[in-house]
């Protein structure tokens, strides 16, 4: 058994009863990389070292605190002082020494984490099988000829391996809760506002929200309640009081109103999937839940909307990256205007350039009333559609991804698949609500399958507490991955 | 309008968004754009005559702070650190103006 399988709050009480060191966690995700890491290809970079000395000096004192001591990892667009950050791309290979740390790092370090290292992801987060990361092809470890999922593969992947106690990931269509699905892990996108995004590499500012990847949805609230909050630093995150989380894992979903909307079991959405995700509704009402199909009738204008809208602001957000400050600047360059070109063009990868024509395209003169303008109205009418559920159910349940984990190379022959792999995400962002994915099966080739749980805006406690219960009636999220050879 | 997407206009964007393209290259983008954005007329079946638009999901407020210095964030030194080129204290590009 790894040290991984048991609880954040059961290591709390191992190392208060001094029955493990922080060494002792730390060496066991060290030693786990080195196990399965080659094969996984989870990491961008490794912080081996500092971990150690860290968790030496961790020993030495004897605070208790939270997630004190526990291995984890950060997404690398989730920037870190004097630890480099990437982002996945090329034009970040250089930044070495960033200045300060995300708030959300700041956050974990006063508690006393270690973070072991940064983990790979589409470039700059544009993606659903982190192929497009410019430094490696991370692996699903239930069938390493499968993708984990994007953007934040890395961080699905090396939680559902072990490598980790947890990851946080970012998500702005999809990016946490997809790749959660894909690798049988708990992966929640909070509330938009929720968690500061000060020192996350922006791709669609209105969307992105980072969130915690973890095992289990008890330790997953557990990260939330640390990292979550209002920060000055970030204009948009909302001063509100953060809930404590656990507290609303009862186990009880006794007379919740859940929603099934219609649309999340459309054409493209596999039978496997489907069934799985119907037994888990079943599994709710024997749970004492009353479960009513409704309709989210602007649903299948979600995935044009959202690459219309988050394109547009990625192609604003990434206009910093220009070879003067930071990042990489191409080498011979005639003048100004042929550096910020080359700079761009020599670094940024294909999928990213796409999206920036897309985006400018969007917002140019002639298009924007016609594109951009019109994308915000429906964006409107998609969130008006989430509003009128809330204001009858508790929840809304679906599906994930239409899918289980496509195999490698599939999504670069193919960019159709990609999108239309975040159709049951998308509407999510756009509406700022958040949502879990939890395992709730898996398919006849032994491929997780994720349940999608929405909740109203701030109220993840809901989210968690139906999300627990399930876990808590079944036993998906027991399954491991057979990688690195069993009895670890 | 998707049809409107030439590689004339592709080469122009590409400017816009300081990207430097072959022909080659804004072809295949002429290509792709124009199914993307093909997709996206869908949009206009909706009627949105007195929709409002949506930028942000949560109510925003402007945050001020007094336009001070701080002095406690990072110093000069730091913010050339990770700078591909600089001199003097100060970042250097490409001159700008010819002689």
């Amino acid at each position: 058994m790894s040290l991984f399988d048991h609880s954040i709050k059961e290591l709390e009480e191992k190392l208060h009863n001094k029955e493990i060191s922080v060494q002792d966690l730390v060496k066991a995700s060290l030693d786990r990389i080195k196990e399965v890491d080659d094969e996984i290809q989870a990491f961008i970079t490794l912080d081996e070292e500092n971990a150690m000395k860290q968790a030496k000096e961790l020993d030495e004192s004897s605070e208790e605190k939270s997630l004190f001591g526990l291995p984890i990892g950060l997404k690398d667009n989730i920037v870190t002082k004097d630890l480099r950050t990437t982002s996945g791309s090329k034009i970040l290979e250089n930044f070495n020494d960033p200045l300060y740390d995300a708030e959300v790092v700041e956050k974990l370090k006063e508690q006393k984490t270690v973070t072991i290292g940064k983990l790979n992801m589409d470039e700059f987060a544009m993606g659903s099988g982190t192929e497009y990361s410019a430094y490696k092809k991370t692996k699903n470890p239930w069938d390493t000829d499968r993708v984990p999922g994007g953007s934040s593969g890395g961080s699905a992947a090396a939680v559902a391996a072990g490598e980790l106690k947890f990851a946080l990931g970012s998500d702005t269509g999809g990016s946490i809760r997809q790749p959660a699905a894909f690798c049988g892990v708990v992966g929640m996108k909070p509330t938009y506002g929720r968690v500061s995004r000060f020192g996350l590499v922006a791709f669609a500012s209105s969307l992105d929200q980072i969130g915690p990847i973890t095992r289990t949805v008890e330790d997953n609230a557990r990260v939330l309640e640390v990292i979550a909050g209002h920060d000055e630093k970030d204009s948009t995150s909302a001063n509100l009081e953060v809930p404590v989380f656990t507290d609303a894992l009862t186990k009880d979903v006794a007379g919740l109103k859940i929603a099934v909307p219609k649309e999340y079991f459309g054409e493209g959405v596999a039978q496997e999937v489907k069934d799985a995700v119907r037994a888990a509704i079943e599994k709710y009402e024997s749970l004492g839940a009353t479960c009513e199909e409704v309709s989210l009738p602007h649903s299948k204008y979600a995935l044009s909307t959202y690459y219309i809208l988050a394109s547009a602001e990625a192609s604003a957000s990434l206009a910093r990256f220009d070879g003067v400050r930071y990042g990489v600047r191409a080498e011979n360059v005639e003048d100004m205007i042929d550096m910020y070109k080359r700079s761009r063009s020599e670094n940024f990868g294909e999928e990213v350039k796409r999206r920036i024509m897309l985006g400018t395209f969007a917002l140019s003169s002639g298009y924007y009333d016609a594109y951009y303008k019109k994308a915000q109205k429906v964006r409107t009418l998609i969130k008006n559609d989430f509003e009128q559920i809330f204001e009858e159910y508790d929840i809304i349940l679906g599906p994930t991804a239409p899918t289980t984990a496509f195999k490698l190379g599939e999504e670069m022959d193919d960019p159709v698949i990609a999108y239309a792999n975040d159709v049951l995400t998308i509407p999510v962002n756009l509406a700022g609500v958040p949502a879990i994915s939890i395992p709730c099966g898996f398919s006849s080739e032994g491929l997780p399958i994720g349940l999608q749980i929405i909740g109203k805006h701030f109220d993840e406690a809901m989210v968690y507490r139906a999300a627990h219960a399930f876990e808590q009636a079944t036993d998906f999220h027991k399954q491991r991955p057979d990688i690195g050879g069993a009895a670890k | 309008m998707a049809d409107d997407i030439s590689k004339e206009r592709v080469m122009h964007v590409a400017d816009l968004a300081r990207l430097h393209i072959t022909d080659e290259e804004a072809e295949k983008l002429a290509e792709e754009l124009r199914s993307i954005i093909k997709h996206a007329e869908q949009l206009k079946e909706l009627d949105t005559t007195n929709v409002e638009p949506t930028t942000h999901v949560i109510q925003l407020e402007n945050v001020m702070r007094k336009d001070e210095p701080r002095t406690d964030w990072i110093t000069q030194e730091e913010a050339l650190k990770n700078a591909p080129d600089h001199k003097d204290g100060q970042f250097r590009v490409p001159s700008i103006l010819s002689e």
